[in-house]
């Protein structure tokens, strides 16, 4: 029996000819990534080491990156203090892949591990953050973990105890239409598998649509996979990986990609035409809550936020950009826009498209995850309504119990902020 | 023998069991306050150690889903609960394994808060209705790290073992 991307990449990490789903393996771990939480993870690290008589320190400080992200600049002492422990043991261990709060190379942890060229196709990406699923986008084999089990690694090198996932393989045929794209169609996906859907297994892309997508648009799907219960999301890695690789993150060393084999094992296959989807909503609280845009027509929206680690990259906000030139946000509504990257920001910034955002009347904020989990800015007065282009609507997510948040692609964000409800970008 | 507690629906995302606001909290010792922190009266009374330790939250399906934050079951093995669920997220499952919170997987569970549940090698009884629910076994690969006592045992054996 053949093997799947996951289970050839896990047989290899784990220097064994071959493994199945099911199998219990302990990988090697070429990248294992935090953010703020690596404070947790260093608290965790040194308790492992405590009576051991062995000083703590890191496995390989070279595989290990540290991107704040998530309260930048900080929101309060207690953030701040933390980030200046991390500083502190980042500088102690010799961590180099890690990305302060800057204007130069800071962002979402989950752009910069792909523009910096740390994963490549075939690599075990470990991440203390669930949508570490994102990195599939580049073939590799990426997933989240919690911090004690991130402090594992740090010291092992190694993810003990990991049982070999089934994997789901969707096949995706047909041509977007005009105003639909990669966010649309895992919307939709989500909606049919449900939220628990592929829990525990992987989503291994395919099809026609895949091979054409942009790395732009596979990191979005592999990054809500996990919304679909998914322990990751993969594209195997193929030209278009390559190409990004070597033209947008500049890797120069060598690049293999994985590809499944021919008689893989899927514990089932489903199948997707987007040749005739519709722009898709999801509606408060759950990401699976899916509706075809035409059923939330004309719902009002108090604040559109463009943004975060799934829409927050260049063609987004070149997409929003391109709807409200000339336009304005309409009053009684707010937008926010918080680029994915400094350098997203950068390139935005740029071709003119920070400019027509602004003049529209958007608010644009610094890289990093911003309103996405409610911690930082743009939280949600009581009952408003957000429109927003990230990936979470849980109950209380951006920042207010009481809130609504329904999620979309950024042509759906753009038009609806000049109307001020939610508006089907492919009839304003 | 423990009563049940709380008795939540479907989908219980870390958000609920412990929001994001208070992430910058990481300490297992400090987090157990924000427990289910925007359910108040829940809240108040887990702070005020109105439940004795053992005591049960009942969840539907894929409870724990969302984010990988630790917090999320550092909160609850603070207040020393156990939560009995019909199916449970795998990161939220992975991190209970690794902190020793007990979790159970039980696909047919029925209760009700005030039930008196028993929680046996492979069933939960409700004591108060009478009816057994099978439980599903956890991955056979977590067996290791719960027999040590959790993740930071486990790993710390492994470190030692490595060095000689
Ligand atoms: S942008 Fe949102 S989903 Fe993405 S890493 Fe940040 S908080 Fe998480």
């Amino acid at each position: 029996m053949g093997m799947t991307v996951v289970e050839k990449i896990l047989a290899r990490a784990a220097g064994q000819a071959s493994v199945k789903a099911g199998d219990v393996v302990e990988p090697r771990v070429d990248l294992a990534m935090s953010h703020e939480n690596a404070a947790l993870v260093i608290n965790q690290f040194k308790v492992v080491y405590q009576g051991t008589g062995l000083e703590p320190k890191v496995w390989d400080p070279s595989k290990i990156a540290i991107i704040f992200d998530h309260r930048v600049p900080a929101e309060s002492p207690k953030t701040a203090t933390n980030q200046k422990m991390i500083r502190e043991f980042v500088a102690a261990n010799g961590i180099t892949k890690f990305h302060d709060v800057r204007g130069d190379v800071g962002g979402i942890c989950h752009q910069i591990l792909p523009e910096y060229g740390y994963v490549r196709p075939g690599c075990v990406v470990v991440g203390t953050d669930s949508h570490t699923t994102s990195h599939g986008a580049l073939g590799a084999f990426s997933f989240g973990v919690g911090a004690t089990e991130m402090a594992s690694a740090w010291a092992l090198g190694i993810a003990v105890n990991i049982e070999v996932p089934a994997t789901i393989k969707v096949v995706v045929k047909g041509e977007f239409p005009p105003f639909v794209g990669p966010k649309d169609f895992i919307l939709h996906l989500i909606g049919r598998l449900t939220a628990q859907g592929a829990n525990f297994k992987v989503l291994e892309f395919h099809g026609e649509t895949i091979r054409k997508m942009s790395t732009s648009g596979r990191l979005a799907i592999c990054n809500m996979s996990v919304e679909a219960g998914a322990t990751s999301g993969i594209v195997p890695g193929d030209e278009e990986t390559v190409r990004y690789l070597r033209e947008e993150a500049g890797v120069a060393d060598g690049i293999s990609c994985v590809s499944p084999d021919a008689d893989a094992n899927y514990v089932r296959t489903v199948e997707i035409d987007v040749s005739t989807l519709d722009p898709q909503i999801a509606c408060p609280h759950m990401v699976d809550n899916v509706k075809p845009i035409d059923q939330v027509l004309g719902t009002k929206v108090h604040q559109i936020v463009i943004g975060s680690c799934t829409n927050g990259r260049l063609d987004d906000l070149a997409d929003a950009a391109a709807i409200l030139r000339g336009k304005k946000v309409a009053q009684g509504t707010r937008m926010l826009v918080f680029p994915a990257s400094s350098k997203i920001f950068g390139q935005a910034l740029d071709k003119g498209y920070i400019h027509d955002l602004m003049k529209a009347g958007a608010v644009v904020m610094n890289s990093g995850c911003g309103p996405c989990l409610g911690v930082h800015e743009g939280a949600l007065g009581d009952g408003e309504t957000a429109l927003s282009t990230t990936n979470r609507n849980f109950k209380g997510r951006m920042g207010n119990p009481t809130g609504f948040v329904y999620l979309c692609s950024p042509v759906v964000a753009a038009a609806s902020a000049i109307t001020g409800v939610i508006t089907d970008p492919r009839r304003s | 023998m423990a009563k049940v507690i709380l008795k939540l629906e479907h989908d219980i995302s870390t958000d609920d069991i412990y929001p994001g606001r208070f992430m910058a909290t990481v300490l297992p010792t400090e987090t157990p306050q924000f427990a289910f922190f925007d359910r108040t009266d829940f809240n108040a009374k887990l702070k005020a150690r109105a439940f004795p330790p053992g005591s049960i939250i009942v969840g539907g399906e894929n409870f724990g889903c969302g984010s990988s934050r630790e917090q999320a079951c550092s909160t609850l093995k603070g207040h020393e609960v156990a939560v009995v669920a019909r199916s449970i997220s795998r990161i939220f499952l992975q991190n209970s394994i690794n902190l020793g919170l007990q979790v159970v997987i039980c696909p047919g569970i029925e209760a009700s808060e005030g039930d008196e549940l028993e929680i046996t090698t492979d069933q939960v009884l409700n004591r108060t209705t009478g009816q057994f629910f099978d439980q599903v076994k956890l991955p056979a690969a977590r067996k290791g790290i719960m027999d040590a006592g959790g993740l930071i045992p486990y790993t710390r054996s492994r470190l030692m073992a490595k060095q000689s």
